[in-house]
């Protein structure tokens, strides 16, 4: 089964080309990456895919339950952390009512170790927090998809490498499908099964990873893949310089 | 060369403002914020007292106090306040009402917007005492003139800052509640109905201050009772105290209602942690 087949697509902006004829496929439970320089195109296929761009041409089918992580948290100012969690479900359709929905969120509250923040207003919450309960918020849904769209690109190193594990540990447990939209090719490769590079609207580059985990960027087969990637993006490397 | 005899570099405490960071002792908020009015009524004072004016030109709070004393022994105080704050309670009610939901038609849908917008701009520009001739042939010297007036009033700025508000909420947080499942109705109520709420209050304190002036004048022209109707009797009568009264009376108003939306403000906007002054 697959969680994502899109075919075709293509999106102009004001006569501008951004996608053009783009086709993607990703299975059920597969973690992909999708790189490329910035403007071309990343955040417009994710938006595409999260239903959120409805005025592109071509044909897209995602997986019914999806959710999305943003680059900023986006969360609801005027509403604590639990509720932020929680929005947009209805307690009316929840396993268990209102009390049932409150277990669930406090559940993936405790997934991304915030469950002491409950009661908090997101203006208190650090970046990294924030950005956790972003994703406690995306898991509740238990999605089939998760579209992050640079999700870690706010953060400080530490906290990226962080979160991460964190995400790698979610995705472990939960298996949904993911695709990582990213700018930082090391990312991509510690993180994903395969890695896509989004070049003029198309998909010109996808490699599967198949190095062991934890992915040492010391190692060859990683410098070897991350100079590929990087020729790919038109970014000359130290080592194949002149 | 470096110059080994030259004197060290000064050091010096971090701090962007001169202040001492813990005063010694802090006066409270309220006093802080009452000293001004009482200056002004001290100063008030001193200037009766030197006979700058006569009593018939400026009553000094003294007297102004003790017209009070003698009007609310009469009644006539309590009745004229009652009635006072009746019409204002009443049209700011309507008026609160048709802002609000004009904002929200015209915030919300674009039909909406080029329909109503024009036509509400128009009607803004009207001065609404202009209108008093026409709304006393309409609907007489009752009650209801007078509240209309009031809601008039109203209406405008809680109109213009709750559709700023609305057209304000962050788009990025709607598309947030539009991917996570929220429908139509429930982004009304969770993420733009709330996020207009600051605006929507700076339009209530404005619309606090218009109605007071609006009431009074409407009192004055047609009405037997209330404040502005006891500020004409005192005219007939040559009462400066009791015009002053009246006058520090709409004062106090005005600082009791800027208040209760100031303890609104901090309960419906805890969420927010902005710059509170220095």
């Amino acid at each position: 089964m697959n969680a994502i087949v899109a075919t075709g697509v293509r999106r102009d902006f004001d006569g501008r080309n951004v996608l053009d004829g783009l086709d993607l496929a990703v299975d059920d439970g597969e973690f992909v990456a999708l790189l490329g320089r910035s403007g071309t195109g990343k955040s417009t296929l994710l938006r595409i895919l999260g239903g959120l761009d409805p005025a592109y041409e071509g044909d897209v089918l995602v997986s019914e339950r999806r959710a999305v992580v943003f680059q900023e948290p986006r969360l609801i100012p005027w509403q604590r952390v639990l509720p932020n969690v929680s929005l947009g479900l209805s307690p009316a359709r929840a396993k268990g009512g209102r009390d049932g929905l409150h277990t669930l969120a406090v559940g993936a509250l405790a997934e991304v170790g915030l469950t002491d923040h409950a009661r908090a207003w997101p203006v208190t919450l650090s970046g990294g927090e924030a950005q956790r309960v972003a994703l406690a918020r995306a898991l509740v849904r238990e999605p089939q998809l998760m579209l992050l769209d640079e999700p870690f690109g706010a953060l400080d190193a530490l906290t990226r490498s962080r979160m991460h594990v964190l995400l790698r540990e979610l995705w472990t447990r939960h298996q949904p499908a993911v695709l990582l939209v990213t700018h930082d090719v090391e990312e991509a490769i510690v993180l994903a099964d395969r890695v896509l590079v989004l070049d003029r609207g198309v998909i010109t580059v996808s490699a599967q990873v198949t190095l062991d985990r934890p992915r040492d960027p010391g190692s060859p087969g990683f410098t070897g893949l991350r100079g590929r990637l990087l020729a790919e993006l038109g970014v000359v490397t130290a080592e194949d310089g002149p | 060369m470096v110059d080994l005899t030259a004197p060290p570099v000064t050091l010096v405490r971090p701090s962007v403002s001169d202040r001492k960071r813990t005063p010694r002792f802090r006066v409270p908020r309220l006093a802080r914020r009452l000293t001004g009015p009482i200056l002004v009524i001290v100063l008030w004072q001193a200037v009766c007292s030197a006979h700058v004016f006569t009593s018939f030109e400026l009553a000094s709070p003294v007297a102004v106090i003790d017209a009070g004393r003698q009007l609310w022994a009469e009644g006539a105080l309590q009745s004229a306040l009652a009635i006072s704050l009746q019409r204002v309670v009443l049209g700011l009610t309507l008026g609160v009402t048709a802002g609000v939901t004009l904002a929200v038609i015209t915030g919300l849908f674009w039909v909406g917007e080029d329909l109503l917008d024009p036509v509400i701009q128009a009607a803004r520009a009207v001065p609404i005492l202009g209108l008093l001739p026409l709304v006393i042939i309409w609907m007489g010297v009752g009650e209801l003139p007078k509240e209309f007036l009031v809601a008039l009033a109203v209406t405008f700025p809680v109109y213009l800052n709750t559709h700023a508000g609305i057209r304000g909420v962050d788009m990025k947080l709607v598309e947030a509640g539009q991917t996570f499942g929220l429908n139509r109705w429930g982004l009304i109520r969770k993420v733009i109905l709330p996020g207009a709420l600051p605006g929507f209050l700076v339009g209530l304190r404005f619309a606090l201050v218009g109605c007071w002036a609006i009431i009074v004048v409407a009192e004055e022209i047609n009405a037997q009772s209330g404040l502005g109707y006891l500020i004409m009797q005192a005219q007939t009568t040559d009462r400066t105290d009791i015009m002053c009264l009246c006058l520090a009376i709409y004062a106090i108003l005005g600082i009791g209602a800027d208040a209760i939306v100031r303890l609104l403000e901090r309960y419906l906007l805890v969420w927010r942690r902005g710059f509170k002054g220095a």
